[in-house]
């Protein structure tokens, strides 16, 4: 078949495959790093395996490895699909592929070994930020090329989803990341005291709303009517809540700084906007739901399907504590808590996890030529222990959070703290138990599902895929 | 804040808040009204992917309208639109001020009881230990450790060692103003690697951890000249300068000849932080009776 009547799908299946064994990598550093929590002495006394340089590993590793790849196979796909063209410029894309995974590997030796900028979740050292930004540009060339030679006149709700997320993160890398150079693997920040606080929680809050919530928005926006079978709920409904979100959520990021040296107005700002955040995030929620909600049927015998309804409801849920956790009152007992750890698992595992596990079991088989899945048992069995592992994981931070939140504000009738530090740490060794069982069980899921990708592609020889014409 | 700034803040803000509420007007005017009125927009995608216009639910609706009131409203009550400082005349600064002044008048008063109270007798007052014991797990126990018997580079507090003295005016001292404790790096003085281990055997025969034979006595001479200044020709320390006593078997960076070797070669640079400005002078001289008692009930 002529290329260019077909679509580009191989750079979907490579980023696709890399996505699950990314994702296993991802977690299995999570499970470790949980595990030393409640055993300091699992890092062997090795610099490379110590809490601090594998923490940056495994947040690097799910966000930006298992969670990009995610984005870059379904946009690569979902854009295709829905602007009935081949992707643009193959070779490009294939430098994505090829870029993406050179950084992550890069990621991989250096953390370790740590290099690092010291910036959550920007810890990488400036020649990776250089190679980030290159494969970046690449990527919103791609991917808006593609869009632009579409042939149809309206570009998909998905998409628009997709292209705000490919370029505010393009804004949001370059300008936290400036800082002088000084050797290959050291450099300084441009940026001094609070303003480089308020410029590292700038990009940091946007890391979440744009690439964890924009990007697998435009994934559900895609995978959930696809599966579904139904049209989504409300065109309206979208362009509402896709214009209030990109723009809200900007505005957001002061909440990390709550009652520090921040101005008093930064702070307010980054208060009201993120409670203002709250029903356009819900907008994205409640499209989803009623998109499904013509085929709850089909959740019997569909466990994609499940995967999507549960990773709706955890979005709902995470993005109405996100809200309420950055009301000052509320964040002066959260903040330096568990808590912070559990909000953002219950978006991670629940709604970026659950949410691509299910896009994937929806599109392999589509690269592959195959009507479903190796065993749709298996899907079944990975969604409850997604389920179960995310719920252990989430309750047993939210208990030990709070519990640590009100103890660290105990005070005796003297005036003085009525626990130490030791003792408050003391307390949270069960749920550190509960959150490394919930969080092993997560992980056991993707080891499923590595199994049941490579039972459904290792006999399949993939076939182009004709372009289909517009209707 | 400068002008500009601040104007440009306040404008900011407020248009994306115009902006907000416009979306929410534009949502209620757009397409059919009666939510059992599903048409499809009439786009197609991919084969069978379609939109419904169905209209965004009301409570939705209510709800984003309610917390951009909401928001308003603290923006009037609150610093938040560029320079304005809001009407309730709130600060952080403020509160803090207020809540430090409230626990001051709340507490006082116990604390005046005991500042009347001659130090030793502190130390044995029931009721002063029990809060200097507070006092210790709130700020010292992080580096101290909760027993007060310190790790590697953090004082054992209930011994009888002490380094820079033990009695009330040198342990409030410490408490208040903190310290430095900085060994300097004096080993290419020592002539290579023989000389600095002739030295560690030398350092560590004061105590009698190992025999002074003939190979560790060559460096006494050495000892005279470089250590002895701070601490002492014979080793015994001097707590005027936070020299600690090399004759005893207490070793704040460990016994081991690797640790003493490591101390030559590199130096040391122990800090305890000040705490004066956190505790205040009523709260310190307590939790320095407290930490004067850690020893003697040894």
């Amino acid at each position: 078949m002529d290329t260019t009547a077909s679509y580009n799908d191989k750079v979907v299946r490579q980023f696709t495959i890399m996505t699950v064994v990314w994702g296993i990598v991802g977690m299995l550093v999570g499970v470790l790093i949980a595990a030393q929590l409640m055993w300091p002495q699992l890092n062997f006394d090795l610099p490379f395996l110590t809490y601090s340089r594998l923490r940056p590993l495994h947040t690097n590793a799910v966000i930006f490895a298992f969670g990009g790849s995610a984005l870059f196979a379904t946009s690569y796909y979902v854009v295709q699909r829905t602007c009935h063209v081949r992707l643009a410029f193959s070779k490009l894309a294939a430098f994505t592929f090829w870029g993406w995974q050179a950084i992550i590997v890069l990621a991989a030796v250096t953390l370790p070994l740590g290099i690092s900028q010291a910036k959550e979740y920007a810890e990488l050292e400036w020649p990776i930020d250089l190679l980030i930004a290159v494969v970046w540009v690449a990527y919103a060339i791609v991917f808006f090329t593609t869009i632009g030679q579409r042939r149809i006149k309206h570009i998909y709700v998905a998409n628009w989803f997709y292209g705000a997320f490919i370029i505010t993160v393009a804004v949001l890398h370059i300008f936290n990341n400036l800082a002088v150079p000084v050797t290959l693997t050291k450099s300084y920040i441009i940026y001094t005291g609070v303003v480089d606080a308020m410029m590292q929680w700038w990009y940091g809050h946007n890391a979440v709303g744009f690439f964890l919530t924009a990007g697998f928005l435009g994934m559900m926006y895609y995978f959930v009517p696809k599966q579904a079978g139904r049209p989504v709920y409300s065109y309206r409904l979208s362009v509402v809540h896709f214009w209030s979100l990109i723009a809200v959520y900007m505005w957001a990021g002061p909440h990390h700084l709550h009652y520090t040296s921040l101005p008093d107005w930064a702070q307010t700002l980054g208060m009201v906007f993120s409670v203002i955040l709250l029903a356009p995030s819900w907008g994205g929620m409640i499209n989803g739901i009623m998109t499904l909600s013509g085929a709850w049927h089909k959740l019997r015998s569909d466990p994609i399907l499940k995967f999507m309804i549960v990773a709706l409801s955890f979005y709902g849920m995470s993005t109405f504590e996100g809200p309420m956790m950055s009301i000052k009152t509320v964040n002066a007992l959260s903040h330096y808590t568990e808590w912070t750890i559990g909000h953002v698992h219950s978006g991670a595992l629940g709604w970026v996890g659950m949410m691509t596990i299910g896009s994937i079991y929806c599109l392999l088989p589509r690269l592959y030529n195959r009507e479903g899945m190796y065993s749709t048992k298996l899907i079944d069995v990975h969604f409850w222990t997604s389920t179960i592992g995310v719920v252990l994981y989430a309750v047993a931070l939210w208990v030990a959070g709070i519990g640590e939140g009100l103890m660290s504000r105990a005070v005796n009738s003297d005036g003085t703290l009525t626990y130490a530090f030791i003792e408050i740490l003391a307390s949270k060794y069960p749920y550190y138990g509960m959150r490394l069982v919930g969080g092993l069980i997560y992980f056991a899921g993707m080891i499923i599902m590595a199994y049941n990708v490579w039972k459904t592609i290792a006999d399949e020889e993939p076939a182009p895929v004709a372009i289909m014409d517009p209707a | 804040m400068a002008a500009f700034w601040a104007w440009f803040v306040a404008a900011g803000t407020i248009a994306f808040v115009i902006w907000c509420v416009w979306l929410i007007s534009w949502a209620g005017k757009q397409g059919p009204q009666n939510k059992q009125d599903e048409d499809l927009v009439g786009h197609k995608w991919d084969g069978d992917l379609e939109e419904w216009n169905n209209p965004a639910p009301k409570w939705w609706l209510y709800l984003y309208f309610i917390t951009i009131a909401w928001a308003v409203g603290y923006m009037i009550a609150y610093p938040g639109i560029g320079a304005f400082e809001g009407i309730l005349g709130w600060s952080q600064q403020g509160q803090y001020e207020q809540e430090m002044q409230a626990a001051e008048a709340r507490y006082a008063p116990i604390y005046e009881r005991f500042a009347a109270m001659e130090f030793g007798e502190l130390t044995r007052d029931a009721e002063a230990q029990e809060l200097g014991r507070s006092l210790f797990a709130g700020y010292c126990t992080t580096c101290h450790g909760s027993d007060a018997r310190g790790a590697p580079g953090y004082p054992n507090l209930t011994d009888d060692d002490w380094i820079w003295g033990d009695d009330e005016t040198a342990i409030i001292a410490t408490i208040t103003h903190g310290r430095n404790n900085v060994m300097p790096n004096l080993s290419p003085a020592l002539g290579g690697d023989a000389g600095i281990d002739n030295m560690v055997n030398y350092v560590r025969s004061l105590s009698g951890a190992v025999a002074a034979d003939a190979a560790a006595m060559s460096a006494q001479p050495m000892f005279v000249a470089l250590c002895s200044a701070c601490h002492q020709a014979d080793g015994s320390g001097n707590q005027a300068l936070g020299a600690p006593n090399l004759t005893d078997d207490t070793w704040l960076y460990g016994p081991s000849a690797e640790s003493v070797r490591e101390t030559i070669v590199q130096g040391r640079n122990g800090v305890m932080p000040p705490h004066g400005g956190l505790l205040g002078d009523k709260r310190t001289k307590i939790l320095a009776a407290y930490v004067a008692s850690l020893s003697d009930n040894e």
